[in-house]
């Protein structure tokens, strides 16, 4: 390939609340350029997982490389990053924006403003990026492009009565999109010279090629051999490929110099060894500084996985390994439960990681699990001086032993239409929030800034937020830090026996509540016994709520009619493989249901 | 001695669905009832073949309404059956007959036909139960339709019945119990009500019944202790008035058991003919199709051969040694005598403790189960909870 000319080169990324139309945009950039025909186009090229295009959510940061003929009769090199758009992935959104060079946002003509399309945009010009502003489903009944407008230019302050009004469904107006791409979003610089400074964007593992490295060339030039370190991890390889994107593979070229973005592989065997956000230089001249902005990901919610199956637990192992390989976030430890066998703790960045590393699992490796409450990172003060980092309730130390506790607080902003802020509010000030402010973005929405402790959103937050405003609200939040507060253990003792994987931490004042709603659903999802079955809720040896499974006292199926003795057995096979799906602890069956029912309680 | 076997004939048709039947049944005009009893006819016949070296001991037609044929369409029916299988002299021909739907002429039918046996669905002796249950009779019907029966000569009479009605106390269902003893009938069968799913009752009641399954407080059904003692009072009242309650919801004056209803639960081999009945022949089971246009069809030509009954079937499933020793035990358990152990060993070669020792241990240990020298049979706490212990023996 002949040399390529820097000016002629744009890296930009698409950002936007979700279902705004991102992927949507996306997908018809890559068709209009003609890198694939419509025929060969699955919606939604970018999303390649099968859970990221069911849920319509972006997971893995995932690039194209397309050329476009302008109208002024040249040829551009796109190099489009699309991006995760969850509060989970944070940090990976902000290390792809640091590889591009401006940012097409997409606001919805009916919605407009969410709060994510605010968070992504805040952190669009955090790293000094164009904004292109898109107004995007005009062709919807409800839409209102000149209101979005305004909205776009007085909440944000960035110019937007020329944004091109498109329907990235149709296909309506997105030559505009592409012609202002050329025009509004400046060419990347650096000298092709100067030692070699990457960024590293994101990485995944081939089984065959290795850990295949996405980076953004700021300085300097990478080609086939040419020896390389990671700053941060300090990991040394000599480059064995470089290449750019094509929808969905990888296509080889002979280097990459500043202002490109492709990709390199270097017989790296761990994804650990090229973090995200990581700067890639040359070992023998190497450049001064690493470029800023890298932080090691640390987990934030934790929980236990168990396979259903205990003879499954190394497939678990396996799965997790190899899961391990491509989400360098997910941290994994094995940990023994009484109640679910042989598991592991595991660490995600939010609870939608967990959801998503969860499905994965169950999907892809056909896992059965069962799941313990998540649980956040407590910082325990012992008497002794002691500070520990409990991630797993069972090993809180001995009441006697600690001197106080602090959890994680989030800075949360929520945008809801102002018929519900009521709701939401009360919805906060149930979750222990503490009120910061309140903006009106126009006369019919708001902004709402609270102080949420993390372990008040990780359980059903999402969806209390949801339905109290029928949807309307939308959510976005970022760590604060650690306070001290009053936190207590919750064990549950069925048939006078600690389970321990129901135990969990929780504010001593919602304790109570909590205690008895969780003692109510496992009486619900316990099947009566032999026996009476006492479940109780404690905090130390003092019980704060009991019910009672009541003994069986009769079990008896329906009359076999005409001999059709099949549909009998049939009844009694569902029930024995019910059985199959319980957990033993003590003398008491517990149907793996009930682990994961507690982790819901809020669905009244 | 060539092997015994049953026939079950089922007749789909009824006047009216009654609101808490799940069972394969539908009202239907006079062309569909004949067309399908020439089906029936042909089925019957092309089978024969597969039990030339059976005796039948006993033959059941069952529904639906089968008292819903005419005399003349009994007579046919039971005509092909004489005509294609080896009936022993002495098997037990039930009819089932909805009180109301017979009349001396077709009694006298039915007797020449060789019926020997009639199973009246009375279910309760109240009428505003009757109602409730969507029944078509009153009891006043029931005892007419009795009476004829005896006078026409029928001597072996079973009477059905249904307790944990909604609405039904202690006392409303013993007076039911006490009203049809006192008629002396052969047999009774007591069945407690279960809320079928597709059923009136279930969306009426279904929700009642999850509570109840939990141990709560219903409104309307009984509760499960008050069903299980309207149980416990039904056997006790029923072997005082010289019944034998040999199986968990029949009684019969001794000698009057019912040969058929017994074979279900020895095991023993027999052939269902019509839409939805069930086989079992050779170590295998099956279930004929339940879809009428289809069954009609495959039966419609003159000769429509032994592959059409075949054509018919769904659900096949050869039974493996150890769906045999399954069979034995959750079916064999509903007999009040047990399930024999010496029997168990001759029909499988293994001696049933090798198989189910920890089980029987378990339930015998949960008083659930005893055990004499040849014998295991539930105890009473056994029998409210026998679908618990059933399971249990599912290898």
């Amino acid at each position: 390939m002949t040399e390529i000319d820097q000016s002629k080169i744009r890296n930009f990324c698409i950002i936007a609340h979700i279902d705004h139309g991102k992927s949507t945009l996306a997908d018809r950039i890559i068709e209009m350029t003609g890198l694939l025909t419509s025929r060969e186009m699955q919606s939604q090229v970018l999303d390649n997982m099968d859970l990221e295009r069911e849920r319509g959510i972006t997971i893995k940061a995932q690039t194209v490389r397309v050329i476009y003929k302008a109208k002024d009769g040249q040829e551009y090199i796109f190099n489009l990053i699309d991006t995760p758009g969850h509060v989970d992935f944070n940090y990976e959104v902000s290390r792809s924006l640091a590889a591009c060079d401006g940012a097409v946002l997409v606001v919805d003509a009916a919605q407009g403003i969410e709060a994510q399309t605010l968070a992504n945009v805040y952190l669009a010009l955090d790293h000094d990026l164009d904004v292109l502003p898109v107004i995007n489903k005009i062709d919807l009944p409800s839409a209102d492009p000149d209101r979005v407008a305004h909205e776009i230019e007085d909440v944000i302050g960035i110019e937007a009565m020329d944004a091109p009004r498109i329907s990235a469904k149709s296909g309506l107006n997105v030559e505009e999109v592409l012609e202002q791409i050329v025009t509004r979003i400046p060419a990347p610089e650096g000298d092709p010279k100067a030692p070699l400074q990457a960024l590293i964007f994101d990485s995944v593992y081939d089984s065959y090629k290795g850990v295949i490295v996405f980076c953004r060339i700021m300085n300097g030039t990478v080609r086939r051999g040419t020896p390389v370190r990671m700053m941060a991890t300090g990991a040394e390889a000599e480059v064995v490929e470089v290449g750019y994107f094509g929808a969905g593979q990888f296509i080889p070229c002979e280097e990459l110099s500043a202002g490109m973005v492709g990709y390199l592989t270097a017989s790296l065997k761990n994804v650990r060894d090229t973090r995200v956000g990581d700067t890639v230089t040359n070992r023998d001249k190497p450049c001064q500084n690493p470029l800023p902005g890298y932080k090691k990901v640390n987990s934030m919610v934790y929980c236990g996985m168990y396979p259903a199956d205990g003879a499954k637990y190394p497939d678990l192992r396996d799965a997790l390994e190899k899961l391990q390989l491509n989400d360098a976030a997910l941290q994994y430890e094995p940990e023994t439960s009484v109640a679910l066998g042989f598991g592991f703790r595991c660490g995600f960045l939010g609870l939608l990681h967990l959801e998503i590393v969860q499905e994965r699992l169950e999907r892809e490796y056909n896992l059965d699990l069962v799941t313990t409450a998540p649980s956040v990172i407590y910082k325990v003060y012992k008497t002794n001086g002691e500070c520990i980092e409990l991630t797993n309730p069972t090993n809180l130390p001995d009441p006697s032993e600690i001197q106080y506790m602090e959890e994680p607080i989030v800075n949360a902003e929520i945008m809801v239409t102002t018929e519900f802020i009521g709701a939401i509010m009360d919805l906060c000030q149930e979750r222990r929030g503490t009120y910061i402010s309140m903006e009106y973005m126009e006369e019919t929405r708001a902004l709402l800034r609270y102080e949420l402790p993390l372990n008040e959103i990780i359980y059903d937050f999402f969806d209390a937020l949801k339905s109290r405003s029928r949807g309307y609200a939308s959510f976005d939040y970022e760590m604060k830090g650690y306070r001290e507060a009053q936190l207590v253990k919750l064990d549950i003792l069925i048939n006078k026996e600690e389970v321990d994987a129901l135990s969990f931490i929780v504010h001593a004042d919602s304790a109570y509540d909590r205690g008895r709603r969780m003692c109510e659903k496992l009486k619900q999802e316990i099947p009566r016994h032999l026996f009476e079955i006492p479940i109780q809720a404690a905090i130390g040896s003092k019980v704060i709520a009991r019910e009672t499974v009541k003994a069986m006292r009769k079990d008896v199926l329906a009359k076999c009619y005409g001999g059709d003795i099949t549909r009998k057995k049939k009844l009694l096979e569902k029930q024995k493989e019910g059985k199959k799906r319980m957990r033993q602890v003590g003398n008491v069956e517990i149907p793996q249901k009930a682990f994961m029912s507690v982790l819901k309680l809020d669905d009244d | 001695m060539k092997k015994p076997i049953s026939l079950y004939l089922h007749i789909p048709f009824c006047v009216q669905k009654c609101l808490y039947c799940d069972f394969l049944s539908f009202p239907a005009g006079e062309e569909i009832k004949d067309r399908y009893l020439q089906a029936l006819i042909r089925e019957i016949m092309e089978s024969a073949g597969r039990a030339k070296d059976r005796q039948v001991v006993s033959v059941f037609l069952g529904g639906g309404t089968p008292s819903i044929l005419t005399a003349g369409q009994t007579e046919e029916l039971l005509g092909a059956v004489r005509e294609s299988y080896r009936i022993k002299s002495g098997a037990e021909i039930t009819i089932e007959a909805n009180p109301g739907t017979v009349t001396k002429e077709k009694l006298d039918c039915y007797r020449r036909a060789g019926i020997n046996r009639i199973s009246f669905g009375l279910q309760s002796a109240r009428d505003e139960e009757l109602r409730l249950l969507g029944r078509i009779h009153t009891y006043r019907e029931f005892l007419e339709s009795f009476r004829l029966a005896e006078k026409a000569g029928f001597d072996n009479i079973n009477v059905d019945l249904i307790c944990a009605l909604p609405m039904q106390t202690l006392e409303s269902w013993m007076e039911t119990l006490k009203k049809t003893a006192a008629l002396k009938p052969a047999h009774i069968s007591a069945y407690s009500l279960i809320i079928e799913e597709g059923t009136p009752f279930y969306d009426r009641y279904h929700q009642e019944d999850v509570l109840r399954a939990a141990g709560e407080r219903t409104g309307t059904l009984p509760g499960e202790e008050t069903e299980r003692e309207m149980y416990r009072q039904t056997v006790r009242f029923l072997e005082a008035e010289g019944y034998r309650h040999y199986e968990i919801s029949n009684y019969g004056i001794p000698g009057r058991e019912s040969i058929h209803n017994i074979g279900y639960w020895t095991r023993r081999e027999y052939l269902g003919f019509g839409l939805g009945a069930a086989s079992l022949l050779r170590e295998c089971r099956w279930k004929n199709t339940e879809d009428l246009s289809r069954y009609l069809q495959r039966f419609s030509g003159e000769a429509p051969g032994e592959e059409a009954c075949h054509d018919v079937r769904e659900e096949l499933d050869r039974l493996t040694g150890e769906d045999c020793m399954e069979e034995m035990m959750f079916l064999g358990l509903r007999m009040m005598e047990g399930v024999s152990k010496k029997r168990f060993l001759r029909e499988t070669g293994v001696p049933v403790r090798q198989v189910y020792g920890q089980v029987i241990d378990l339930l015998k240990a949960q008083k659930l189960m005893e055990e004499d020298g040849e014998f295991l049979r539930l105890t009473p706490r056994g029998i409210d909870l026998s679908n618990y212990c059933m399971g249990q023996f599912l290898l």
